[in-house]
């Protein structure tokens, strides 16, 4: 199904039930209104998402700071382009995804950055780790530790494959609008996500996976 | 049903997008098949991970200068 495409940035689907309005698009009138009140509250309600989207792209603590702050701010400033139809969280994902890769443009300078460029790799496609995990294997080690194996895990991903899997799977975001986000097809949001997942899947294998011996 | 043929729905089998048909036809190669059931329920239990861990907490003092930019913004008009 085509739907009409309105304006540059809206391209996102209107969300189910057409007369239903979404608590956000009530919070973004007000703001219209001009009571600044109800900003903060969107603030509040998705500091914690933007934080870690510019996180994953930037991997770097303070470009996320200045990147939040400039897709809050951008955000803002643009609200009267944002179309009631469409998600407000879908739409400040959108400018938290360009504001990041931006940032990131801005500090490797001259090289090239892009996340539709193909990643071509073999690694995970074909699952090798084949040893079960463990029951609750993440009980095996401290938040502190198993944080820093998480962290470390997913910023080995390609890039173009990480993004993907943290819009799709952590920030839950639907296929559609993945693809819409950053520009992608459905196919290959399809391909990414299965391949990020089967990576992650492997490479957190090392440290679940149901130990031999009795050892723990 | 190959193993290969299970990796490719295996994604759709995870989000629960399956016809019922299809999803009978993936439950039945998963009883057979050592491999595949370790592929799918570590594969879940990856994303499960990822979407209940904070592993990038927000830093503090963050959301008060957040919040001084946009009132600094907004004095600029509104
Ligand atoms: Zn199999």
């Amino acid at each position: 199904m085509e739907f009409p495409q309105p304006k540059a940035m809206a391209t996102i689907q209107p969300i189910a039930g057409e007369n239903e309005q979404h608590p956000d698009v009530a919070l973004v009138e007000r703001v219209r209104n001009g009571d600044v009140s109800a900003y903060d509250t969107l603030v509040r309600k998705y500091e914690r998402q933007v934080f870690r989207i510019a996180q994953h792209i930037t991997q770097n603590r303070e470009d996320a700071e200045d990147v939040m702050q400039d897709a809050f701010l951008k955000a803002y400033e643009k609200l009267d382009q944002f179309q009631g139809n469409s998600k407000f969280y879908t739409w400040l994902v959108r400018i938290a995804v360009n504001e990041s890769l931006m940032r990131l443009r801005k500090r490797r300078t001259g090289k090239m950055v892009s996340i539709d460029e193909d990643v071509e790799t073999d690694e995970g496609n074909v699952p090798r780790d084949l040893a079960d995990w463990a029951p609750d294997p993440e009980q095996n080690y401290t938040q502190a530790e198993l944080a820093e194996i998480l962290r470390k895990t997913i910023q080995g991903l390609p890039q173009g494959f990480r993004i993907v899997f943290v819009l799709r799977d952590v920030e839950g975001l639907s296929t559609e609008e993945t693809a819409e986000t950053l520009g992608l097809s459905v196919p290959a949001v399809k391909s990414r996500l299965l391949r990020a997942r089967l990576q992650l899947r492997e490479r957190l294998s090392r440290y679940f996976r149901r130990k031999k011996g009795g050892e723990k | 049903m190959t193993c290969s043929e299970f990796l490719a729905l295996l994604d759709d089998l995870i989000d629960d997008s399956v016809s019922t048909d299809t999803r009978t036809e993936l439950e039945k190669h998963l009883k057979g098949c050592e491999h595949c059931e370790v592929t799918f329920n570590t594969t879940r239990k990856t994303i499960e991970i990822y979407r209940s861990h904070e592993i990038y907490e927000l830093p503090a003092g963050l959301r008060e200068r957040l919040h001084s930019a946009i009132m600094a913004r907004c004095k600029k008009g509104c």
